[in-house]
């Protein structure tokens, strides 16, 4: 299937933005793909792994970040473990998806941007996750609130979601863990 | 023998049941743990989906207090355990990440602290020999598909983890105990986890496969030593039904659960209550 990449200024530098970030050198994928034979979510997209890694030789933009397996990537990191160039394809998703946040892009279906900025924001207030704040909060954001509710009496009866959040961890220092890699990004801008 | 013990934040929630079997057999097999204090979340899939010095820092805010402590870290969740390997590598990689981290937790820190998972501590401190040894119950030919998921193993270059697409020491303890390790070809897959409250159709999807694969082994349950992966297939099992009208009524046991009732320690203590999915039929099979 031949693929074609849209290009404009802004977008030549997305393949190289993406090896700095991730550290990864794209150069030696020679496109077996063996990396999109192992994805577990290669047949729910339209691009899979190796097509990304090809659009990305090819000088792809913005259009890369709206790909939908950046944000339906589950990071098992098949892909990686099986790369028999030594790619670190994971790494590179994680980079995609980095970019496509600061980018404002991160706007997929089930809003998985939404659920980590939730998972992280309890875990710089709190030092450990709290999952009761961090699961409303996602709710809220998404305004679905019906989804699994059913099953919440039986896992808060079974200890399964803890009501409070632990106050136990060491809070000062991931609060600055939180401000330094803030600055450091807005710094890069 | 003792170790710094890092349980992660599901220890206090989902996987409390995972905690509580594991400080179960280390009692019974005379293993000491100690908590480093104030621990924090290692940021898990959200952390290093986010950015990247956030991912390692997360991390190593740990691991330097486990290096003052002068010991290796022990971790039994597999994100934890893939997530303190990973900042280590990266540290250890790439000086420019290094420098980043140190900024943002106060302190240099090197990649040097040995990360080692439980069952790693099972298999070669510890021993089949002694586990055998201290058995007071036998999992009487339980046929057990051990499920390893995705963390504990990959990539293998960061976490060394037995065999990256075979590995196989669940099954010898499962052996050890008197089951039967099925041979079967998902153990490896992933169940979805990631995406559970976010895309919970995509979920429901993969954990079917891994489900539907274990009972076509034959297997009485799936053993897994990952809090995402037990959470995740136990759970979605009644989405399963709901979505695709099929019920698998699977149990999704952790293997330090299996453990622990083959040492002597009753269901209650290893929080069997708190399965979804009811393990009762396997606990009577194993305490009759």
């Amino acid at each position: 299937m031949a693929i074609v990449v849209k290009k404009s200024e802004r977008d030549s530098e997305i393949s190289h933005l993406i090896e700095e970030m991730s550290g990864v050198d794209l150069g030696v994928c020679f496109q077996c793909k063996k990396c999109t034979s192992g994805c577990p979510v290669a047949e729910l997209v339209s691009s899979p792994p190796a097509e990304i890694m090809r659009r990305l030789h090819l000088g792809a933009g913005e259009e890369l970040l709206d790909s939908e397996i950046v944000w339906m990537c589950l990071s098992c990191e098949t892909c990686t473990g099986r790369c028999p160039m030594g790619v670190d394809i994971a790494k590179v998703m994680d980079a995609l998806r980095a970019l496509s946040i600061e980018r404002g892009k991160a706007k997929q279906k089930g809003n998985m941007h939404l659920f980590n900025k939730a998972f992280l924001k309890t875990v710089q207030v709190f030092g450990r996750t709290y999952e009761m704040a961090m699961i409303t909060a996602y709710k809220l954001g998404t305004g679905k609130f019906m989804g699994d509710v059913e099953k919440f009496p039986k896992m808060l009866m079974k200890g399964k979601i803890s009501l409070l959040p632990s106050l136990k961890g060491d809070r000062k220092t991931v609060r600055r863990i939180f401000k330094k890699t803030k600055r450091a990004k807005g710094g890069a801008k | 023998m003792k170790y710094t013990y890092f349980p992660g934040c599901s220890s206090d929630s989902t996987s409390r049941d995972m905690h509580a079997s594991t400080l179960a057999v280390c009692k019974a097999l005379g293993i000491e743990l100690v908590e480093p204090e104030g621990w924090t979340c290692c940021g898990a899939t959200a952390g290093h989906q986010t950015d990247r010095v956030l991912a390692a820092s997360l991390p190593a805010a740990n691991l330097v207090k486990v290096q003052d402590m002068g010991t290796d870290m022990v971790a039994n969740c597999a994100a934890c355990y893939n997530r303190m390997k990973t900042a280590n590598h990266e540290v250890a990689n790439y000086p420019d990440i290094r420098a980043k981290v140190a900024d943002a937790i106060g302190r240099d820190y090197d990649g040097s602290v040995k990360v080692r998972h439980f069952i790693d501590i099972l298999m070669q401190d510890v021993g089949l020999d002694t586990i055998r040894e201290s058995l007071k119950r036998s999992l009487n030919g339980l046929k057990v598909a051990c499920y390893y998921g995705c963390l504990l193993v990959r990539p293998f270059e960061v976490t060394g983890f037995d065999d990256p697409e075979n590995p196989t020491c669940l099954e010898k303890l499962v052996e050890t105990m008197g089951g039967e390790g099925l041979e079967w070809p998902n153990k490896l897959e992933c169940c979805g986890g990631a995406l559970s409250l976010t895309r919970t159709e995509v979920v429901v999807k993969l954990s079917d496969k891994v489900l539907e694969m274990a009972k076509a082994a034959g297997a009485d349950c799936i053993a897994t030593s990952c809090p995402m992966c037990q959470v995740n297939l136990d759970l979605r099992q009644q989405d399963i039904e709901k979505q695709l009208g099929k019920r698998h009524g699977m149990p999704i046991i952790y293997i330090t659960q299996l453990l622990g009732l083959c040492l002597g320690s009753s269901a209650e203590e290893l929080g069997l209550s708190k399965l979804m999915v009811s393990a009762d039929d396997i606990t009577k099979k194993i305490t009759a």
